[in-house]
């Protein structure tokens, strides 16, 4: 009854042409963010903050990098956590090498870092294809996380393996503080989820998924491979980089190479399925619900007051997780996205039937 | 002589010379050399064993099976907390069961709400399956390392001893391995080429729809190659299990499979031994020769490169299936 496009005529292309066509979603959404910038603050505590606002914030970010890669030029990775690696290891080290670099610059730098990493390593993809891809990434994986445990340059030489992130000078402002974090990392979440929403809906984006659903079809129509997959590529690692960045310095504090090994490939993976291939907005959903899935399972048994080890517990997770998945590949292979987009068509003529 | 022979050959000549390199270098003696070679491929007999079961199940229902690993570790896991209870004949049999009714399930629950389904949505619900089995199978059975002993000889045998000063030290545990596999190869090869159900799983692996009306069952057929996979999963996991402990970790080994695979190719048999043994060979040696000069510990990626650099050379593996693309 509210969500009603009647009378909302488009006069213009641009107006045809925009992000949200319909004026019930403009609201929404600038409704949503005023919230989340504005009152969100204030309600919030700590521990929502520390705990489920800041990751997932920084999650989502990687999972809108490797969506895409996998769900908009169909190029499966295996890699991911590697590429946050190289972020959250080249901001450290610019951030201690050249102490006076603006914390934004440092965090650019770090994506391009990653940027041409991910595209040293999306070359085989111009070759290989399909699962055979998939199992190269994992050589990236691998090989990143050896390097980074191993080669003592990047560590600075910390005897432990271990590093600590620089305080967060930002313009002269020190950053600490959940509040202050959950701001900072909100304001880069949405720039660039805006700059990948238009990426994929632009030329450039139109070319990945060319690739994605037939590449020697886009090929004879023109679509360069070369391009289109390392650009992908790029993007994507970009992304996934400046959200390794985040993850490392905002989140984390301090951190082992650990923090980004394979077992982080596969938990973006999931957010992606989940949350929707070839979607953003799924993006975010796929990384709520993998950030607030463990932390319900972990409150469950203790509400109902079942003594349970957390030994048990992680592996009733780690249960659940594969359950869901299949669960969800069976149910909606489109994942959350799709269930809303459902329910957009359904609240559209609701409450008639046609 | 095509261009992607003359890749191939230049491939395995460069392959040849880095693995002879050592010694015209005067790094190593040829006895050592050779210990170090036939412990290569003594693993790379194991990593055949987990890639085996990957083969199987792609060959026959196009299925990415990330679960292998993971059935693996199942496997070796039921076994070892069996045999605490019974007899270690029964406790096989009890486990082979077991793999059974999960290939049954695998296909009830999972591959048949999926079928024509695109590949990567059949290879994360593996992933799925893998991450169920790693929570279920710790549950069920307990997450400590257990040891499993079924009677193979540890202590190694040094053999040649007239040929060469001192011989060369040769681990029992791994040739009696390498037997195993043998054995259970052939038996495939015979399973597959002699049986009506083999010719049948070969049909199926062929084309779906082809075999789907001859009258050949696709449901069935995929129960039964999910557990001949688990069969072969169980091997796997009473070879690698008494040599490394049943524990958590032997999944990650079984991640080394997965190089195997695309080296030899997805579909081939032949190809998940051959590569097994290339993997193996290629690990050691680069592990001891060329690892000191990395800083160390490059076995953990030095496979994925490995395949890496030869998919460039030959995209779809040693033995796969060219691939011709139509629009």
């Amino acid at each position: 009854m509210i969500y009603r496009e009647t009378g909302q005529f488009k006069t213009t292309y641009a107006s045809d042409q925009q992000l949200f066509p319909i004026l019930q979603d403009r609201i929404f959404v600038v409704a949503f963010l005023a919230f989340a910038f504005g009152a969100v603050p204030f309600i919030a505590t700590d521990y929502l903050f520390r705990a489920i606002l800041t990751p997932f914030l920084i999650l989502s970010l990687a999972a809108i990098g490797l969506n895409i890669l996998v769900g908009y030029c169909g190029q499966l990775s295996l890699g991911t956590g590697g590429f946050m690696a190289v972020g959250a290891y080249a901001a450290y080290n610019l951030a201690i090498r050249l102490p006076s670099l603006n914390l934004l610059v440092v965090f650019v730098l770090a994506g391009l870092c990653s940027t041409a990493v991910g595209a040293l390593f999306g070359i085989p993809s111009l070759r290989i294809k399909g699962f055979y891809l998939a199992v190269t990434t994992l050589a990236a994986q691998f090989f990143l996380d050896w390097a980074f445990a191993r080669v003592g340059w990047f560590t600075n030489y910390s005897s432990s393996g271990s590093v600590s992130a620089p305080p967060l000078l930002f313009f002269g402002h020190v950053i600490e503080g959940p509040v202050e974090k959950y701001l900072f990392v909100l304001s880069i979440v949405c720039v660039l989820a805006l700059a990948a929403k238009n990426l994929t809906r632009g030329a450039i984006g139109r070319s990945w998924m060319a690739m994605r659903d037939m590449d020697v079809a886009a090929e004879v129509i023109g679509i360069r491979p070369l391009y289109a997959k390392l650009t992908a590529f790029a993007v994507s690692s970009f992304f996934v980089g400046i959200a390794g960045a985040l993850w490392a310095f905002i989140y984390l504090g301090a951190w082992e190479p650990l923090a980004f090994d394979v077992n982080r490939s596969f938990e973006l993976l999931f957010m992606v399925i989940i949350g929707g291939l070839g979607s953003i907005v799924g993006s975010f959903l796929g990384a709520a619900f993998i950030v607030i899935l463990p932390l319900a399972l972990n409150q469950f048994p203790t509400a109902l007051g079942i003594p349970i080890s957390t030994a048990t517990i992680s592996e009733i997770e780690l249960m659940v997780f594969g359950a869901l998945i299949v669960f969800f590949l069976i149910a909606e292979p489109r994942g959350l996205a799709r269930l809303c987009a459902i329910g957009k068509e359904k609240l559209r003529l609701w409450p008639f039937p046609h | 002589m095509n261009a992607s022979r003359r890749n191939l050959a230049a491939f395995f000549a460069l392959l040849a010379v880095g693995a002879v390199m050592p010694m015209l270098l005067g790094q190593a003696r040829f006895p050592q050399w050779l210990e170090i070679v036939l412990g290569g491929l003594m693993s790379g007999v194991l990593y055949s064993l987990v890639a085996l079961g990957l083969v199987l199940i792609f060959k026959a229902s196009g299925v990415f099976n990330f679960a292998q690993g993971a059935m693996v570790l199942f496997a070796a896991l039921s076994l070892v907390r069996l045999m605490e209870k019974m007899p270690f004949a029964v406790a096989l049999a009890a486990t082979l069961a077991i793999m059974v009714a999960l290939a049954w399930l695998v296909e009830r629950l999972v591959l048949r709400p999926l079928v024509n389904q695109e590949g990567i949505v059949l290879f994360m619900a593996t992933l799925g399956v893998a991450y169920f089995l790693d929570g279920f199978g710790q549950i069920v059975w307990g997450n400590d390392v257990y040891t499993l002993d079924v009677g193979m000889p540890k202590e190694p045998k040094i053999i040649l001893e007239k040929t060469f000063e001192g011989g060369i030290l040769v681990n029992t545990e791994d040739l009696i391995a390498a037997l195993i596999a043998a054995l259970l190869v052939a038996a495939l090869a015979l399973f597959f080429q002699k049986t009506s159900t083999g010719r049948a799983l070969r049909a199926v692996a062929d084309d779906h729809q082809a075999a789907q009306s001859v009258g050949i069952p696709l449901n069935r057929i995929w129960v039964i190659v999910w557990s001949v996979a688990g069969l072969v999963a169980l091997v796997a996991g009473v070879v690698w299990g008494s040599k490394l402990g049943v524990q958590f970790s032997l999944q990650q080994v079984a991640l080394k499979a997965l190089p195997v695979v695309i080296l030899g190719g997805f579909t081939s048999i032949p190809g998940a031994i051959v590569g097994g043994l290339l993997i193996g060979l290629g690990e050691k040696l680069s592990e001891v020769y060329l690892g000191p000069s990395f800083g160390g510990g490059i076995e953990n990626w030095f496979a994925y490169v490995l395949a890496l650099v030869f998919l460039l050379f030959r995209p779809e593996g040693l033995f796969g299936e060219k691939h011709i693309d139509r629009v």
